[in-house]
């Protein structure tokens, strides 16, 4: 899959390049639309689709009622009679009320249907904390998601990654939920092209490359991730930064190469332990590397409780200083 | 006035009283279609019967039962046109096979056969829902799809089945609700059998009638007489038909409660004669939509012996093809589990087909098969 880029570029936040990916398709693709709670005239309460509703109109930028199950049913109707829907939920903590129609129908249509219907539809959504929300903003749920079968879960970390891989995501002809990490909505920019372009489903990204630790991350982790590698770097330790970009299907041959160079790995996610994505990298690791192991895969992760109140949640999420701890337990190990 | 346009707290609409008498407007249907629609609540009436004695044999899975509700199945499904879509819950085997799904399907479905759950290329049907309404909001955003494909006029109308214990469930409201909001052309239609497994209707909500629920999204509803299937046509079209072309200032979407009666269990997991009693069964046998239908035809001088006995054999050798079709097929692939999760098979997917390819190549598939 090559990626076509255009000359011109932008310098735009990760929220405003999902706003360009949603309108560069949406001015390619007549059948994508736009639907949910405040998607239309206030632009997204994270301005995600800002200004769409006027360029589109609300045929096609649609403010619905308030109803999450509402928005993925009606959607997943609306997909199997081969319109493109992009539903937003506004918080992926209200995406529970909508849970039945992710997993009953969503993920599974195609298979029930024996390919008879098909769901080219991107459930979208922010996620993870940081962001001093309030109770029920702030989850990491993408293992539920990564365990359905009949889902793509992708989860950018970049404003270049989110335009390309949000563009994927829409002319995938099946579902993909998009969870966009939302403490970096507008933490940095980056360049983005303005034309359309793909970043392939399922291919991780060496963010860093080194040579005594792999640190397998995404979303907003990455960040930290990096800036722990460089820390550590100047105490001797060269650690590689890799970016799964999707968690399902997860780029098993990126993760199994870089281990296979380092022999250690530290993965690292804010989502809780238990039944977290960090174990299924780590069984991987068992089973496609074990000879090559030189330490315990040390997890650096959110905790096994609910998401704290705010005056809490910096000891709940992992922070660079965490991720240098988990590094290093991997390399002195 | 238009049937729809009735309060829905006044009573039920009619065209046939329990002798088969005519009691209302009879609908404009020529004599070939008021015996296929005769047929047809003969035929689903066999194949439930039979299908029951399949699981009882041991030769099915658990199946839902649908005899009481063959006038609300075939007289709904036959309103319906052509291009017109069916959204079914499980227990709708009489309206699929009059929307051509074909009994073999529906067989092959409750034998665990995942080809029993593909509609026909050609056939406008959805496939069944098990979790109680979640089939509701797909019906909308059905509907509403066709809606915003063309313009804001639809071509066809979207007919969504459920039961009285749906109208509980979240997806009923909200899928209700925007059907309301953006005017789409649906027809819900709610099969009030009155029971949801064990609990009663008036257990699921305290309104006098549950077509008056339509009220509360701005639309029409109207509660028909579930067991008389030239009622169940006749406010059907209608509902379609404004679904369709709706004039000035009317919304397009209908709730249709067809007030009717299960006879049989839920499922054939479960027992009725622990929550229900018998005397209450009996009271409703004596609606059969059947022999009513029956009657009205004698009555017309359409049907006579002659020709009642012609079609209970044809529709005693139809079932009996369509089941010996279902059983002597072969089971499906195992392979094919994996071929319908995505359009392109990721290599974690394509390496757990080769595993399973592998095994049973190892251990041949006798080691897996439990009979």
């Amino acid at each position: 899959m090559s990626t076509q880029e255009t000359e011109a570029t932008q310098n735009l936040t990760l929220v405003q390049s999902v706003r360009d990916a949603l309108a560069t398709e949406m001015e390619l693709d007549e059948d994508v639309l736009v639907m949910g709670e405040d998607v239309g005239k206030n632009g997204g309460v994270f301005r995600a689709t800002e200004g769409l509703w006027k360029e589109f109109g609300e045929d096609r930028v649609i403010d619905t009622p308030l109803a999450e199950s509402g928005i993925i049913g009606t959607a997943v109707g609306m997909a199997a009679m081969g319109l493109k829907p992009v539903p937003e939920i506004q918080f992926s903590g209200f995406m529970y009320p909508g849970f039945d129609q992710i997993v009953s129908h969503m993920s599974r249509l195609r298979t029930r249907s024996r390919s008879r219907f098909t769901l080219p539809m991107v459930l979208r959504a922010p996620y993870g904390g940081g962001i001093r929300a309030p109770e029920h903003h702030s989850e990491s749920k993408e293992a539920f998601y990564a365990h359905e079968a009949g889902l793509k879960v992708v989860i950018p970390s970049t404003p270049y990654d989110t335009k390309g891989l949000l563009i994927s995501a829409i002319r995938d002809p099946d579902p993909v939920v998009f969870l966009e990490p939302k403490l970096i909505y507008r933490a940095f920019r980056g360049d983005v092209p303005e034309g359309d372009y793909e970043v392939p489903i399922g291919e991780a990204s060496v963010r860093r490359e080194g040579s005594d630790v792999s640190v397998f991350t995404y979303g907003a982790m990455t960040r930290p991730s990096l800036e722990a590698a460089e820390e550590l770097a100047d105490e001797g330790i060269d650690a590689e930064v890799v970016d799964l970009r999707t968690v399902s299907p997860m780029d098993r041959e990126a993760i199994v190469e870089s281990f296979k160079k380092t022999g250690r790995a530290c993965v690292v996610h804010e989502a809780p332990k238990t039944g977290g994505l960090a174990g299924e990298i780590t069984a991987t690791l068992q089973e496609e590397a074990l000879l090559y192991q030189e330490a315990p895969v040390q997890r650096v992760t959110g905790y096994d409780v609910p998401y704290p109140l705010y005056a809490m949640e910096d000891y709940y999420m992992p922070n660079a200083a965490r991720v240098a701890d988990g590094i290093k337990d991997a390399v002195e190990f | 006035m238009s049937t729809l346009e009735r309060d829905p707290r006044e009573g039920m609409v009619q065209v046939l009283d329990e002798e088969g008498g005519v009691v209302g407007d009879v609908p404009a249907l020529d004599d070939d279609e008021l015996v296929e629609m005769y047929r047809n609540m003969k035929l689903a009436r066999h194949f439930d019967t039979r299908a029951v004695s399949l699981q009882r044999q041991g030769r099915m899975g658990t199946y839902p039962p649908l005899s009481g509700q063959e006038g609300a199945q075939v007289g709904s499904a036959m309103a319906l046109a052509e291009d017109d879509w069916m959204i079914p819950s499980y227990r709708e085997h009489a309206a699929a096979l009059v929307r051509g799904f074909g009994l073999t399907r529906t067989l092959r479905y409750w034998m665990g056969d995942e080809r029993g759950n593909a509609p026909p290329e050609d056939a406008n049907i959805f496939t069944v829902a098990v979790p109680i309404a979640s089939q509701i909001p797909h019906a909308t955003g059905m509907a509403w799809a066709d809606k915003l494909k063309h313009g804001g006029n639809p071509e066809n109308a979207y007919i969504c089945y459920f039961g009285d214990g749906a109208t509980s469930q979240g997806d009923f409201h909200e899928g209700l609700n925007f059907a309301g909001v953006f005017d789409t052309p649906n027809v819900f239609f709610c099969n009030n059998n009155q029971w949801a497994i064990s609990v009663p209707r008036e257990r699921q909500t305290a309104s006098e009638t549950l077509a008056q629920k339509a009220v509360a999204y701005g639309f029409e509803g109207v509660q028909v007489d579930g067991m008389d299937p030239l009622a169940v046509y006749k406010v059907t079209s209608e509902a379609l038909e404004k679904a369709k072309s709706p004039a000035e200032g009317e919304l397009r979407p209908t709730l249709i409660e067809a007030v009717q009666y299960r006879y049989g269990a839920h499922t054939t997991a479960d027992d009725p004669s622990v929550y229900r009693e018998d005397d209450e069964v009996e009271r409703w046998k004596a609606k059969d939509p059947i022999p009513r239908m029956e009657k009205f035809l004698r009555n017309q001088g359409i049907l006579d012996d002659e020709r009642v006995d012609a079609i209970r054999e044809s529709v005693e050798e139809e079932v009996a093809a369509a089941i010996e079709e279902a059983e002597s097929s072969v089971r499906p692939d195992p392979s094919t589990m994996f071929d319908h999760v995505f359009e392109e098979m990721p290599s974690e997917l394509a390496e757990q087909a080769e595993e399973l390819a592998a095994l049973r190549e190892k251990y041949g598939d006798e080691a897996f098969l439990e009979e």
